[in-house]
C-alpha cells in the first residue's frame, strides 16, 4: 500500500466539468494537509473535445506533474483510450458502465477497472445527471480512503451559492457513490490518500499569484483585451477592482490596452497590460512610445505556442527573444521570467518597482503551464508586505521649490531623470514621441539625439548592475548543470531530485531576471559547470542562444519540446540520455 | 486670471503660412483662457501629423504620442487623473484612419475627453496622400486614379456610436470655434469637435474659397434642436452646397465613463495611495485559496 504519493487524473469533454471536478478534488486534498500540483489540458473549444485535469498529491512540496497515473476518472470512452496506458501497475480506472466500455479492451491494461454507475447513483439519490461528477469525487474518495468530511466541506463551499437543496443533494450523491465503491470493491485499491494535520495552505496558480503581486505593488490601472492564457489576470483584477480600488479597462484591442496603460503611467499611476504573445505583438508599437518618453508601464505576456493563433490553450516558451528584442529602434527594458508560483508573485510586484525606478517598460514573461497549474502553497509563501520603490519621483514639496525650468528628460549619470507628474504649476512640460531635448520638446539636433539616446540606454547598464543573479537549485557543485528559465524549472526540479536520489549529482541555474542579462552573474553561475544542458520549451533554444551571445558560454546540449504540452520529469530524463 | 498668453510658448510652429492649424491653435488657447483653466490643469494629448505638433508649441502639460493612438493614451490619462482636463488634438488620418477603432470606442464609452480633430481631408506631414475624409475620386500620390472609398463621415459615425456631443467647427472662424471649444470643455463626456481646416499645400481643392460660401451655423437656423437625434442624423448627412457648423448633437443626460467607475469615487486615481489598506487587511485575499 502506498500512502499520499499518487496522481489522480480526470478526463472528459469540454462542458462535462473536468476542470471544476479536478479543482474541487485538488482543493479537498490541500485542505486535507497534502501538497498537490495540478495540470490542466484543454482545447480551444467550449463543448466536446478531450480535456483532462491531473492532480499529483504528496506529503511534500511538489513542483510539477509526472507521467504516472494511479487513478483515472474517465468521463468518456476517449478518456480511457487516451490515458489507460498511463495508469501504473495496481492503479485503476473509474468509469460509468453506461459508457459501454469494452471490458476486454481493459483486460490487456495494467489498470484495474472500477465501473461505477455514476449517473445512476446521482439520479437515484434524487440529484440530476450533472451530479455524476460529484458521484465521481465520492467514488475516488472511497477508493483512496480519503476523509469524507473534507470532501463534504468542499462540496458545501462549491455549491453553497446555489442553495441548501443543491448542497444536500450533492452531499448525498457523494456519500452514496462512496458507499457503492466500498461495498463493491472493499479496500482493494493500493494507493491511499490520508488526511494529515498541518498548517492551512493555499491552492493557487501563477496567474493568480501574479495578480496578487501586482495588487500589492499598488497597481491601480489595468487595461487588456482577452487572450488565452493571459485573460485570467485581467479577470482576476476586474473581480477585485471595486474592493481594492483598481480601474480596469477592457479595451477595444491590445493597441489600445498598451496605450491606455501608457496614458495612466504618464500621469503617475502604476499601470499594467496583461496579454499573451499575439497581443504582445500588437503592443510592441506602444512599448516603443513608453521607451522613448520614459513612461513606466508593466506588460505581461503569458505565452502560448505561436505564431499567429498557434495552439491557443497550450504551452510554449517561444517568445523570450521576442520579448527582449521586439523594438523599432532601441530602448531599455526589463524582462522578468518567473518559473514558480512564488516567483510569479515576486515578479508581479517587482516589475512595478523596476518600471518606475528605470522609467521604462518592465515586462513579465509567463506561460500557459505556469498560468493555470495550481500548486499548494504555505500561507507565508507570499509575503504581502512588499517593498515599494517609486524611483526618482519628485514630491509636491520638491516641485514647490523648483529653482529652474523643469527638464523631464534631464541628462544624468544613471540615465534616470527625476520625474514630475503632470499637474504641478512649476513642472508644466510636454513630452514628445519624436526625439526630444531635455525639456521633452521635439528636436532633431544630432548632439541632442546622442545625448538622449545614450541617456536612455545608460539606464540599461544601471539596471544590469542591480538586477538579481540566477537562482540555483540543488548542490553548488555538480557533474551536471541544467540551465533553464520559466515554468520548465518545475519538472526540471523533479528530474534533478530523481537524479540526485540515484546518486548522480545535478543542479539547476534558473535565470529569472533575464533582461538586461546580468552577464557577469550569469557567467559566474555557469563558468564552473562540468556539463551544461539547457532545458526550454521551444524549438531553437532561445535562452541558450542568449547566454552564448552575451557570455560566450556554449551549452553542451539542449533539451527542448514544442508540442504544446509541458515537459514532465520523465521526458527530461529520457532526453538527457539522448543529449549526453 | 488666466489669459491665452499663458499658453504661448517660445517654440514657433512649423506649419505653412495660411495653415488652418493656426486658427485651431488660437481658438483652443482662447477657449481655455475663457473657461479659466491654467496650463497645469490641462493635459494636451496628440498623435502624429502636422496638427499633432500643437502641444509642442503650447505651454501646457502635453504628450505627443503615436499616430492613431491619441485617444487610447488620453483614455488612460483621463482615468488616471480626472482632475486634469484632457484634450486631444490630432488630424483626420490619426483620428479616423489609424485610430478608427479607438474613435468609435471613445465615443461609445463617453470618456471625458475633448477631441479636436484637425480635419484637412488629406495627409499633410507625409506630403499629400488621401485620407479617410477625402472625397471619392480625390487624386493624390496614393490615389492617382482617384480615391475609390466613400468618404468617412465622422459626425454620422459618432452619432451612430452613441456620441453625446458632436460638433463641427471651421478653422477660419476663431470666434465661433472658440465658443464651440468652450462648450465642449463644459461637456461631461466625450466631446467631438471636428474642425474643417484647409491644407494650403496639399489640398488646394478644398480651400478657404471653396469652403467659405458653403458653411453655415446650425445655431442660426431657426428651429434646429441639437437634442433631436434624428434631426442631428439628417444634419450630419448634409454636405456639398451647404455644410453645417456648430453643435449638431448634444445631450447631457449620459454620465461620463469615469463617473461610473467605482474606484474613482475616492477622487483622481493618481491622488489615491498605492495601497489603500494595510498588508494585514490584504491577507483576507489568501482566504480565497483555502
Amino acid at each position: 500500500m502506498t500512502v499520499n504519493d499518487m496522481t489522480f487524473k480526470i478526463g472528459g469533454e469540454a462542458g462535462q466539468g473536468v476542470e471544476s471536478t479536478g479543482r474541487g478534488f485538488a482543493k479537498a486534498l490541500v485542505r486535507g494537509g497534502l501538497h498537490i500540483f495540478g495540470l490542466q489540458d484543454y482545447h480551444s473549444r467550449i463543448r466536446g473535445g478531450h480535456n483532462f485535469y491531473q492532480i499529483r498529491a504528496a506529503n511534500h512540496d511538489i513542483f510539477s506533474h509526472d507521467e504516472r497515473v494511479h487513478l483515472l476518472l474517465a468521463l468518456t470512452k476517449v478518456a480511457i483510450e487516451e490515458h489507460a496506458d498511463e495508469v501504473v501497475s495496481g492503479g485503476g480506472i473509474i468509469y460509468d458502465p453506461a459508457l459501454s466500455v469494452d471490458e476486454t479492451d481493459l483486460a490487456g491494461k495494467q489498470a484495474r477497472a472500477f465501473p461505477v454507475p455514476l449517473e445512476q447513483i446521482a439520479v437515484d439519490e434524487g440529484g440530476s445527471k450533472v451530479m455524476a461528477n460529484t458521484a465521481a469525487i465520492g467514488a475516488a474518495a472511497g477508493l483512496t480512503g480519503f476523509d469524507m468530511d473534507v470532501i463534504s466541506g468542499v462540496i458545501r463551499d462549491n455549491f453553497g451559492r446555489k442553495g441548501p437543496k443543491v448542497v444536500d443533494a450533492n452531499l448525498k450523491v457523494a456519500a452514496a457513490a462512496r458507499r457503492f465503491v466500498e461495498e463493491k470493491f472493499g479496500d482493494s485499491f493500493p494507493f491511499k490518500l490520508k488526511k494529515i494535520e498541518g498548517p492551512p495552505r493555499m491552492l493557487i496558480s501563477g496567474n493568480e499569484a501574479l495578480s496578487l503581486g501586482a495588487l500589492m505593488a499598488g497597481c491601480k490601472f489595468v487595461a487588456g483585451y482577452p487572450m488565452t492564457p493571459g485573460s485570467p489576470i485581467l479577470e482576476w483584477l476586474s473581480v477585485h477592482s471595486e474592493e481594492w480600488g483598481i480601474v480596469i479597462k477592457h479595451s477595444e484591442d491590445e493597441l489600445a490596452a498598451v496605450n491606455m496603460a501608457i496614458g495612466a503611467g504618464q500621469m503617475g499611476v502604476r499601470a499594467m497590460a496583461p496579454t499573451s504573445g499575439g497581443g504582445f505583438a500588437l503592443m510592441v508599437e506602444g512599448m516603443g512610445l513608453a521607451g522613448l518618453c520614459e513612461v513606466p508601464i508593466v506588460l505581461v505576456n503569458v505565452q502560448r505556442p505561436g505564431p499567429a493563433t498557434g495552439l491557443a490553450t497550450r504551452h510554449e516558451q517561444g517568445d523570450l527573444l521576442f520579448m527582449i528584442y521586439a523594438t523599432q529602434g532601441e530602448f531599455p527594458r526589463i524582462v522578468l521570467a518567473p518559473g514558480t508560483i512564488e516567483q510569479c508573485f515576486e515578479a508581479g510586484y517587482r516589475a512595478f518597482n523596476l518600471a518606475e525606478k528605470f522609467q521604462t517598460p518592465a515586462l513579465i514573461i509567463s506561460d500557459a503551464f505556469l498560468a493555470h497549474s495550481p500548486r499548494a502553497l504555505d500561507m507565508d509563501a507570499l509575503d504581502f508586505d512588499v517593498p515599494i520603490d517609486r524611483g526618482a519621483l519628485l514630491s509636491d514639496a520638491e516641485l514647490d521649490n523648483l529653482a529652474e525650468r523643469y527638464k523631464r528628460h534631464r541628462d544624468t549619470e544613471s540615465g534616470v531623470s527625476p520625474r514630475a507628474l503632470p499637474g504641478h504649476p512649476n513642472a508644466v512640460y510636454s513630452s514628445a514621441s519624436d526625439e526630444h531635448d531635455e525639456y521633452g520638446l521635439i528636436c532633431e539636433d544630432a548632439v541632442v539625439r546622442i545625448q538622449q539616446d545614450a541617456k536612455r540606454m545608460r539606464k540599461l547598464e544601471t539596471a544590469r548592475a542591480e538586477i538579481k543573479a540566477p537562482l540555483r537549485y540543488g548542490p553548488p557543485e555538480a557533474e551536471l548543470t541544467f540551465l533553464t528559465w520559466g515554468s520548465t524549472v518545475g519538472p526540471l526540479r523533479m528530474a534533478v531530485d530523481l537524479l540526485n536520489a540515484e546518486g548522480k549529482s545535478a543542479n539547476i541555474v534558473q535565470i529569472m531576471d533575464i533582461w538586461p542579462l546580468p552577464i557577469e552573474k550569469v557567467t559566474a553561475a555557469l563558468q564552473g559547470a562540468n556539463k551544461l544542458i539547457c532545458v526550454e520549451q521551444n524549438y531553437t533554444g532561445q535562452l541558450a542562444t542568449l547566454v552564448r551571445a552575451y557570455t560566450g558560454i556554449k551549452v553542451d546540449g539542449l533539451i527542448n519540446k514544442y508540442d504544446g504540452r509541458p515537459m514532465s520529469p520523465e521526458y527530461i530524463l529520457a532526453r538527457l540520455k539522448e543529449v549526453t | 486670471m488666466v489669459t491665452a498668453k499663458d499658453y504661448s510658448s517660445p517654440v514657433r510652429p512649423t506649419w505653412c503660412i495660411g495653415c488652418g492649424n493656426f486658427g485651431i491653435w488660437n481658438s483652443l488657447k482662447k477657449a481655455l483662457a475663457q473657461v479659466g483653466l491654467a496650463p497645469h490643469e490641462v493635459m494636451l494629448i496628440s498623435g502624429i501629423g502636422c496638427g499633432s505638433k500643437l502641444p509642442d508649441y503650447t505651454t501646457a502639460n502635453g504628450f505627443l504620442t503615436l499616430h492613431g493612438r491619441t485617444l487610447a493614451v488620453a483614455t488612460g490619462a483621463r482615468l488616471a487623473n480626472h482632475g486634469l482636463k484632457v484634450i486631444c488634438t490630432h488630424g483626420d488620418g490619426d483620428g479616423y484612419g489609424e485610430g478608427g477603432n479607438h474613435f468609435v470606442s471613445a465615443v461609445r464609452r463617453n470618456i471625458g475627453i475633448v477631441d479636436i480633430v484637425q480635419n484637412n481631408r488629406v495627409y499633410g506631414l507625409t506630403k499629400g496622400q488621401y485620407s479617410p475624409t477625402s472625397p471619392q475620386g480625390f487624386v493624390t500620390r496614393t490615389s492617382p486614379q482617384g480615391a475609390i472609398e466613400q468618404t468617412f463621415n465622422p459626425l454620422a459615425v459618432a452619432l451612430a456610436a452613441g456620441g453625446t456631443f458632436i460638433s463641427r467647427g471651421w478653422s477660419a472662424d476663431i470666434e465661433h470655434l472658440t465658443w464651440l471649444i468652450t462648450e465642449a470643455l463644459g461637456h461631461r463626456g466625450y466631446a467631438l469637435v471636428d474642425v474643417l481646416q484647409p491644407c494650403v499645400t496639399f489640398n488646394r481643392r478644398y480651400s478657404y474659397d471653396w469652403l467659405r460660401p458653403r458653411i453655415y451655423k446650425v445655431e442660426d437656423e431657426a428651429g434646429y434642436d441639437p437634442s433631436d437625434r434624428a434631426a442631428a442624423f439628417a444634419k450630419a448627412q448634409e454636405w456639398g452646397e451647404r455644410i453645417p457648423l456648430g453643435i449638431i448633437y448634444r445631450t447631457e443626460s449620459q454620465p461620463a465613463y469615469e463617473e461610473q467607475v467605482p474606484a474613482l469615487e475616492a477622487g483622481p486615481l493618481v491622488k489615491q495611495p498605492l495601497c489603500t489598506k494595510t498588508p494585514e487587511e490584504y491577507e483576507v485575499l489568501k482566504q480565497e485559496y483555502l
